[in-house]
């Protein structure tokens, strides 16, 4: 799902670190220094997550998991999978140093996308349904981010859009992947720790309410 | 009591991979003597040179540059070039239909499919871009501790909470791979292994959301900790970073490197 150094045309590297650095500021704006603990160590778990590998088919995928991520951590899902991404480049040399932009708008802008769609879902009382909605939310996270990837590509250059098809559809397991473990994770929030989903938006909700 | 040996070995192995590298400051190496805020700015501008690069014979000067910088970094070249080669299996199928795409005078046909030179090039060109870049990238900042790369990034003007949700980041990642070791052991315990089916899937999910409410829960004891040792907001950052004479040396050094890639860029061009 990394898109490396040089694939990508200028202008569209460009538009994608100008738009994912506006991305990373609104969410650090929404980030105190009381709500810094939570999202750094559910950073962690998330980057630690993603280096898990299930098996799929004769082969396997290691996770993604940004539907998760965004229902979790709302906008602050821009800086958290940012620094994510920042740390495979630097320590292990996956995806590319100019392509960083345009690889935290591809995972981090369904992330966001997911949080508005589905928080409410996931915080209904029956545990199926918010399950249900936790595993929508976590498919359609990584179908955005296919898209989103495709589309970079396409954009590029009409040479990449066999390639850009080809990344789509080899992911349609991987959404179903996602989206049951999405799923199982929100049903295991739902009932031991509820509170999990408003971790970071609490100060907001005292707003509303 | 020998199979829980073999598993605790095992898992030794996985953490390995698992973890962050633990890169050590080297000061004695001849890369690891240079200030960090050097060695980020030379890699930055040598990426953003590079991606606008087009001649192959630039870019295979820029790719020495960066096994160079490999070997003066002293990273072991077997394990770095595995790990760029990992990197190239994950792109070489759209490297693989790139000649085939991209429209010119073909070479070969396969299946009917025409592949061209003008596509051909393009692939080899993408892979020296980001294999340099990559390389580059492992070889300068790689080698760093995560912590000093936060504190450089700082004095470089990077948002302050990003560079404090940074540092919790990497400090909490290796405690929560023990802790993810910890689960994995216990499923194990129980019989539990991997496979194609809706029990693994809900497995994973389950352990996946009970490492994010441990982690919730750790990380209400970690700002209560915080607030009894008076925190009041702000964290102070290590602060001793200072500039000396040979870090404009490298600087100087990554500046003649590009002049030099950029002319061979002019000379070579089709007139």
């Amino acid at each position: 799902m990394h898109i490396v150094d040089g694939a990508l045309s200028l202008p569209v590297v460009a538009g994608g670190a100008v738009v994912a650095a506006g991305g990373v500021a609104l969410g650090l704006r929404s980030l105190t220094m009381e709500k810094i603990p939570a999202a750094g160590v559910l950073s962690a778990t998330f980057f630690v997550a993603s280096l898990i590998h299930v098996p799929i088919g004769p082969s396997s995928v290691h996770l993604i998991m940004n539907g998760l991520a965004g229902l979790v951590l709302g906008w602050a899902a821009f800086p958290a999978l940012f620094i994510g991404l920042l740390l495979q480049a630097v320590f292990f040399g996956f995806g590319g140093l100019t392509v960083l932009g345009v690889n935290t708008l591809n995972i981090a802008l369904p992330a966001v996308i997911v949080y508005y769609l589905c928080r409410r879902g996931i915080a209904a009382r029956s545990p199926a349904v918010a399950a249900g909605w936790g595993a929508l939310g976590g498919g359609l996270a990584i179908a955005l981010t296919t898209l989103l990837v495709a589309f970079a590509l396409a954009l590029s250059g009409d040479e990449y859009i066999p390639a850009a098809k080809l990344v789509f559809f080899a992911h349609v397991p991987v959404m179903a992947v996602e989206a049951a473990l999405t799923g199982a994770a929100v049903l295991l929030a739902h009932r031991v720790k509820p509170e999990l989903f408003d971790a970071l938006s609490e100060a907001e909700k005292e707003a509303t309410s | 009591m020998g199979h829980v040996l073999k598993t605790r070995a095992q898992s030794a192995i996985q953490t390995e991979t698992l973890a962050l590298p633990r890169a050590e400051e080297e000061t004695e190496t001849p890369i690891g003597g240079f200030d960090p805020r050097a060695r980020i700015l030379a890699v930055v501008t040598f990426a953003l040179a590079v991606v606008v690069l087009s001649d192959l014979a630039a870019l295979v000067v820029a790719l020495c540059a960066s096994l160079l910088a490999m070997v003066l970094a002293n990273l072991p070249p077997a394990p770095t070039l595995r790990r760029m080669a990992m990197m190239d299996s994950f792109i070489i199928f759209m490297l693989m239909l790139l000649p085939f795409t991209v429209p010119g005078d073909p070479i070969v046909t396969i299946f009917g499919y025409p592949a061209s030179w003008q596509g051909l090039i393009r692939a080899v060109e993408i892979a020296l871009k980001a294999n340099a870049i990559v390389l580059m990238l492992l070889s300068l900042v790689g080698t760093m501790d995560a912590i000093t790369i936060g504190r450089a990034l700082y004095r470089l003007k990077a948002p302050e909470p990003l560079v404090h949700l940074m540092m919790f980041t990497v400090r909490y990642i290796d405690v929560l791979v023990r802790e993810y070791r910890t689960l994995r052991t216990a499923m194990k315990a129980r019989g539990f292994r991997p496979s194609n089916s809706r029990h693994t899937w809900k497995s994973f999910g389950y352990l996946v959301g009970m490492m994010l409410v441990r982690s919730l829960e750790r990380s209400e004891r970690i700002l209560a900790a915080m607030k009894c040792r008076g925190f009041t907001g702000t964290i102070p950052l290590i602060d001793d970073l200072a500039w000396r004479r040979r870090d404009f040396g490298l600087g100087l050094a990554t500046l003649s490197l590009l002049s030099g890639l950029a002319v061979i860029e002019v000379l070579r061009a089709p007139l």
